[in-house]
């Protein structure tokens, strides 16, 4: 380890380690920028991807690819078309498109994911200014809007490893409807053995990425572990047989909360900048998911619960904003 | 006069410009019947307070012009609501509850407390005749790309078969997605003229 001076091991650092974290020049350069954290969670979600395809067979494969195509050239037209520069190399319509399609059924009719990638970035994040100004994940309010446009085709599943087109419902779906027969085990759920989206299925495969971008210290645990910890403990309260009775793992392992959580609920654009600000932010994105799913109308909540915290953003970073050294709490000092 | 009538459907259109009379805007231009049937009955209802305001404009105390101004409003919406009872019941039931509000348009107050109260009865009356058919316009040009994109319909024909209209435009997040998207076109448009 180098100290900010360039020596190794100097008197400073050893007696008083990471309490210098302001030094005088010359600093040291990381190359990091938000071109690589983009494509760092690009390849972080492949994994997901791949255990979509296997379960899903072809078709997942085409959805994803017109959907990172659409957003693609949805992004470079409005770019050229309002003269700014042409940016689709910096990963984020690419990722953006990416999840969107990861949030779609593996046999949605084509235009489906074109139209939705297109609102993606055009609504979602270019009418605000492009990458950096958007108030809700894109990828999200792409997702959204399909769903209250074309609820048939966002709400019929692919039956799993059923390469005929078969078609079943989600775990969620079955348990909002009073028809869960618990025939799944938790392996075959956390394999992705179930009806759903195709990146959320696989929670062997996002548990991997979200371990690469923990390594990497692209996300902190302050906003899937909350979220996760409160939508679990929601559900486990208010149980069907009465209080603490609920069936918290299967609630975890099921749907879009692990995807959400590890990759969606952590977009920096969209999530508080404070630590104690995405604490409050992933607390109320488990209590909404879990209000959504247990006593809402769709039997998952999980993208409405992440948008309305998009939009509670600002608040929370006004209150959650750090004390300046010196500054404020002039009454209590006097 | 053809300036004050000219000004309410471009430079000054209460809706694009303005940005009055929003509320039924978004409420009922989810047909193109509809918005046509609202901008006629608001625009005989601007029409008729805009001439009896200017006409009554000395006579009237200021302290108390705004409650006789929604007098006159309401008499002139009573009078349309209750035509509209009598020839087209089926229009008066798809617009519902936003026939009687005209009252509290903001469109109608907006252009007596600006404009008819301290003009000549000729010129309020174009004033009003713009504005109504800015309005209209606007309604058009609105519900028309709400029942396409939303019902895959044109004036209740079906356009395409096997188009899947989107049904969140019909919605009034669909209302709310349209307005701002053709207020930001029509301000970059305004924009590029300008510079």
């Amino acid at each position: 380890m180098r100290c900010s001076a360039g020596q190794r091991k100097c008197e400073v650092c050893l007696t008083m380690p990471n309490k210098l974290t302001v030094s005088v020049s010359p600093h040291i350069h990381k190359d990091e920028s938000v071109s690589l954290i983009m494509w760092t969670v690009v390849v972080s979600l492949i994994p997901a991807g791949v255990a979509g395809m296997v379960i899903f067979g072809r078709s997942a494969l085409w959805v994803v690819l017109l959907g990172i195509i659409t957003a693609l050239a949805t992004e470079a037209l409005i770019q050229l078309v309002s003269r700014r520069k042409v940016t689709i190399l910096d990963g984020s319509a690419f990722l953006t498109g990416l999840l969107l399609a990861y949030n779609l059924p593996p046999n949605v009719p084509f235009w489906l994911p074109i139209v939705g990638s297109f609102f993606a970035i055009a609504i979602g994040k270019q009418v605000f200014g492009g990458l950096g100004q958007n108030i809700f994940n894109p990828a999200l309010v792409g997702r959204v809007f399909l769903m209250a446009s074309w609820p048939r085709y966002m709400t019929t599943f692919a039956k799993p490893l059923d390469l005929d087109a078969v078609t079943s419902a989600t775990p969620l779906m079955l348990l909002k409807e009073g028809k869960w027969a618990g025939t799944l085990s938790y392996l075959d759920l956390f394999l992705g053995k179930r009806g759903g989206c195709i990146g959320e299925v696989c929670i062997l495969a996002l548990l991997m990425g979200a371990a690469f971008l923990f390594y990497k210290k692209y996300i902190s645990w302050h906003i899937p572990a909350t979220y996760i910890m409160t939508a679990a403990a929601c559900v486990y309260v208010f149980g069907p047989g009465g209080l603490f009775t609920g069936d918290w793992l299967f609630h975890v392992l099921s749907g879009g909360l692990i995807l959400g959580a590890f990759f969606m609920a952590t977009d920096y654009v969209t999530s508080p900048l404070t630590y104690k600000g995405q604490i409050i932010f992933g607390a109320g994105c488990g209590l909404l998911t879990a209000i959504i799913r247990l006593w809402g109308g769709y039997p998952e909540g999980v993208s409405y619960a992440i948008l309305m915290m998009n939009g509670a953003t600002p608040i929370i970073d006004r209150f959650t904003r750090n004390r300046i050294y010196g500054s404020g709490r002039q009454e209590a000092a006097t | 006069m053809i300036r004050e009538f000219l000004k309410g459907i471009i430079k000054e259109n209460p809706t694009f410009v303005l940005a009055l009379g929003l509320c039924p805007t978004l409420a009922v231009s989810v047909s193109v019947i509809n918005g046509i049937g609202m901008g006629i009955a608001a625009t005989f209802v601007l029409l008729g307070s805009n001439m009896i305001i200017a006409l009554i404009k000395n006579g009237i105390p200021d302290k108390i012009r705004i409650p006789c101004y929604i007098v006159v409003i309401a008499t002139f919406v009573t009078i349309t609501e209750l035509t509209m009872k009598a020839y087209s019941p089926a229009l008066n039931r798809a617009l519902g509850i936003y026939v009687p509000l005209i009252v509290v348009n903001c469109i109608v107050l907006g252009r007596a407390e600006a404009f008819a109260s301290k003009s000549s009865v000729m010129s309020s009356f174009f004033d009003g005749l713009g504005m109504g058919v800015g309005f209209t316009l606007a309604l058009i040009l609105i519900s028309g790309i709400r029942e396409v994109l939303g019902a895959g319909k044109i004036m209740g024909q079906t356009l395409v078969k096997g188009f899947d209209p989107a049904f969140v435009i019909g919605m009034p997040s669909g209302a709310l997605l349209v307005i701002g998207l053709l207020l930001g076109f029509f301000n970059i448009l305004k924009s590029r003229k300008r510079a």
